[in-house]
């Protein structure tokens, strides 16, 4: 017996305590992120559309409820999480702002342009230091502010129609905005083929009222 | 009823999973005949109950039964048939129906097939890939059971496939994938087998590379499959995202293409044999992992994988005892495996480790890259980090250039060791060829190559001018002409070429340009003429669409393409269905941006030179593998090592053998 031929067993044992701990971190129960509770932090960025060239700050996200989007058009799940976003819009009255980030501004107008655009206006954050500053670990990502501008609640991976349904439109219809659960409920989750759960829409309408 | 009856037959699979595992192992290790004949017995029982349980399945998606909730959920009454069947791997239960499908379906290709193997190596080779059946199906029973019911009131029509699933690409993607991730099992359980009997010479390698070569060849289509779609589906012209998922099957990948290789080593000269052992191991272990990232949640920070802790924490497991087993296994009995074997540095031996260990380093950018960002989070409380394409590429690129510098040498090379005046008389006869023929190619273009474009493709042409220069040399020598293993291999490390060639000219190459265009307007964009006729307003079946009319002119070549923007009328979702010209040099591709004012449009048309070449490399390779596996040698079957007698032989004509 060679003590050396144990090494890959106890590197698999790393691998496998980490996927324990990513598990635990991920626990639902759990706060998903710092940010959740306390006000959406200070920024000065572009905007995608250009506009006059002046740079939005945090005061631009208050007044009512907002969801931050974090999206990217090298990001397969945003694609699919689109289409999810332009129902939201069609459907409810609240402010959708996107972070589009680490992108090429170029490609990012382009894709509103084709896939259409659910989004008051959208922040640039090219080199990903906005996303550092909200602990944004991957894109996509969806913050939901009060109009105070405090993090409601963060949704980490696409926003799909049970998400919006268990998640956002409660929540969002607690801070007074009047809400239903999207018509038409359907997966839209271009992952579905592997996903784990597809998203039932026999259930319940939790936050229609 | 029919639903029960399936989830009966996948019940009763369990049972025979285990007591295949059971008659397996313990047959083999207590020398009983009877129960070793009993373990191929039970694994065709398996296949057959399983395949039992899929058609009910399938039928409950053709007969539209939407009292079956999976059903419901994921097909609609409208669909076509075949979107109907695919519709059953579209989501998470049926997808790991199918693979347990084709879990049992490897298992009885081994039965079959393995009838001349040593009894007791069959037996437990059964035994193993029976007690990994039997986690796939209580996993299945336990957490995802596609068999159950929306009763008693059931919905009067299911909810549909998503219509970006409803495709092709998406048809056929899944099988392939899984076809090689299952596979890998094989040469895992063969690994194990031989581990458990303490015989570790060689043959078990000679067993297990016609089953590796198979598994490989689906597992890169497979890849290639994902690929193609998410560059004609997603649009914009991407091919790869260094996303969890891809990864997810690219490590397996990586893993598996150094198994294949280092096979050949272990097999004819007994060499690596520990590392051999280690790499079937790992290449099956990440297929898990694999499944693990993709299904449990833990990286669904980044994709839209639905968080189910159950499912989680049984894969957790699952891993735990299947790949801890067999490591701890590797520990304990791997040391009988090593043997010394001399060669020289400029050998075969030497470049295929050389193979190897660019293949290993390169998986571990991309484990490291994949779980880095959970290391991160788990080491600093929740802090999270994210970890682009620009560094996977950065090591990534490299490493890949260094692998294919090396493809063309290897050739060359005997085994044991090579006489370096006459390698390096041939290599700078393909140096020259190559860099002759990338100059050609530079002037052509224009000189617009940038050095790493310039460089990869030099070492497409390298590896393309070694293998051809190696197949004349043979012809020369004359002698039996090369056997099929000899082309299988050839084939292969052209397609790698090719897909390097693909890669690096697509990149440096394409025109990608957003133009405004009023209807009867030209464009000329990447030596291609675009003429917009102004559009049209179709209705699909299922959709409603704005048709752009575009006539394209290409040298001599006229022709039509028609982008579509369609809105689906039942979920309003829009889709921008782009329209792709294929070529063998060059692919045109139109797509419609938004309406502007008077008639004018914004318009997308890209020209991507030889991206198509990335695929049909991948494709060279998949044939490549199976070809090799065609090689008649395989269907002798010695159980004594044969790593003594191809190298001797090899020696006396003078012909080195073939990998």
């Amino acid at each position: 017996m060679r003590p050396a031929l144990f090494t890959p067993l106890v590197v698999f044992l790393v691998i496998l305590l980490l996927g324990y701990i990513g598990f635990q971190l991920e626990d639902p129960h759990r706060l998903p992120s710092a940010l959740v509770g306390k006000p959406f932090p200070d920024f000065a960025a572009q905007r995608l559309e250009g506009g006059d060239g002046a740079l939005v700050g945090r005061e631009d996200l208050l007044g009512s409820p907002t969801l931050v989007n974090v999206w990217a058009t090298w990001c397969p799940t945003c694609r699919a999480e689109h289409e999810e976003l332009l129902r939201i819009r069609a459907s409810a009255p609240v402010r959708i702002i996107g972070v589009n980030y680490k992108d090429d501004p170029a490609k990012a107008r382009r894709w509103l342009r084709d896939y259409g655009d659910p989004y008051e206006f959208n922040l640039v954050d090219p080199d990903g230091a906005l996303g550092v500053e909200l602990g944004v670990y991957g894109a996509p990502e969806t913050f939901l502010l009060n109009a105070a501008g405090e993090v409601v609640f963060k949704q980490v991976g696409a926003i799909t129609e049970s998400v919006w349904r268990r998640e956002l439109a409660p929540r969002l219809a607690a801070l007074g905005v009047a809400v239903s659960a999207a018509p038409n409920a359907r997966p839209a989750d271009a992952s579905a083929a592997f996903s784990a759960t597809p998203a039932a829409p026999q259930q319940s309408d939790v936050g229609s009222r | 009823m029919a639903p029960e009856l399936g989830h009966l037959a996948v019940i009763v699979a369990l049972v025979l999973s285990l007591a295949g595992a059971g008659f397996g192992l313990a047959g083999a290790g207590l020398g009983r005949r009877r129960w070793m004949r009993a373990a191929v017995s039970v694994t065709f029982g398996q296949a057959v109950f399983v395949a039992l349980g899929f058609a009910v399945l399938v039928w409950a998606f053709l007969a539209d039964d939407f009292s079956v909730a999976y059903a419901a959920h994921n097909s609609n009454s409208l669909l076509p048939w075949h979107y109907k069947i695919s519709a059953v791997w579209g989501a998470h239960e049926g997808s790991l129906l199918l693979w347990t499908l084709i879990m049992t379906l490897w298992m009885s290709a081994v039965a079959l097939w393995g009838t001349r193997l040593p009894p007791d190596f069959l037996a437990r080779a059964l035994g193993v890939m029976g007690l990994l059946n039997c986690g796939f199906l209580s996993f299945l029973l336990l957490t995802s059971n596609p068999f159950e019911r929306l009763l008693p009131l059931p919905p009067g029509d299911g909810s549909d496939l998503n219509p970006l699933l409803q495709d092709f690409g998406l048809i056929v993607h899944p099988p392939m994938l899984y076809t090689g991730y299952v596979g890998l099992a094989v040469p895992f359980a063969f690994a194990v087998a031989a581990l458990l009997s303490g015989r570790l010479d060689s043959a078990w390698a000679r067993w297990s590379r016609p089953w590796t070569n198979v598994a490989w060849a689906f597992l890169t289509l497979g890849i290639a499959l994902g690929s193609w779609w998410a560059y004609y589906e997603l649009g914009w012209g991407g091919w790869w995202f260094w996303d969890p998922v891809e990864n997810a099957s690219f490590m397996p990948w990586l893993a598996a293409t150094a198994l294949v290789h280092s096979l050949a080593v272990t097999e004819k000269r007994g060499a690596f044999k520990s590392w051999t052992l280690l790499l079937a191991l790992t290449a099956f272990s990440l297929s898990l992992l694999g499944a693990f990232i993709v299904r449990s949640g833990v990286l669904t920070s980044v994709h839209a994988f639905a968080v189910d802790p159950a499912r989680g924490l049984f894969i957790l497991a699952f891993l735990a005892v299947v790949v801890g087993g067999a490591l701890a296994l590797f520990g304990v009995r791997g040391a009988a495996a090593w043997s010394p074997v001399r060669y020289a540095l400029l050998s075969r031996e030497a470049f295929l480790l050389l193979n190897n260990l660019l293949l290993v380093v390169a998986l571990g950018v991309v484990l490291l890259g994949t779980l880095y960002p959970l290391a991160y989070e788990a080491a600093s409380g929740g802090d999270k980090i994210s970890i682009g394409p620009p560094w996977f590429n950065r090591f990534f690129v490299p490493l890949m250039m260094a692998a294919a510098a090396a493809l063309g040498i290897g050739p060359f090379l005997g085994w044991k060791r090579s006489n370096l005046r006459r390698l390096a008389r041939r290599l700078l006869a393909c140096f020259v060829t190559a860099s002759g023929l990338a100059a050609l190619f530079g002037l052509l273009l224009g000189g617009s190559l940038s050095w790493a474009g310039g460089a990869a493709l030099v070492l497409g042409l390298w590896i393309a001018a070694a293998h051809g220069l190696d197949l004349v040399r043979r012809r020369r020598i004359g002698g039996p002409p090369p056997p099929l293993a000899y082309w299988g291999m050839s084939l292969a490390h052209l397609g790698f070429a090719v897909s390097l060639l693909g890669v690096a000219l697509t990149h440096e190459l394409s025109v990608e340009k957003d133009v405004r265009m009023s209807p009867g307007e030209v464009a000329n964009h990447g030596g291609v003429a675009f003429r917009f006729d102004g559009v049209v307003q179709v209705a699909g079946p299922n959709y409603r669409a704005e048709r752009g009319l575009f006539e394209i002119a290409d040298g001599e070549r006229r022709l039509q393409l028609t982008p579509e923007k369609r809105r689906y009328v039942v979920s309003g979702s829009l889709m921008t269905e782009a329209a792709i010209d294929p070529g063998f040099f060059k692919d045109i591709y139109v797509s419609l941006g938004e309406p502007l004012d008077n008639g004018d449009w914004a318009v997308r048309v890209y020209v991507k030179p030889f991206v198509r070449w990335i695929w049909f490399g991948a494709l060279m390779m998949a044939l490549g593998g199976v070809l090799a596996v065609a090689d008649k040698r395989y269907r002798r079957l010695r159980s004594h090592s044969s790593a003594v007698r191809p190298v001797a032989a090899g020696q006396l004509s003078g012909v080195k053998a073939p990998v």
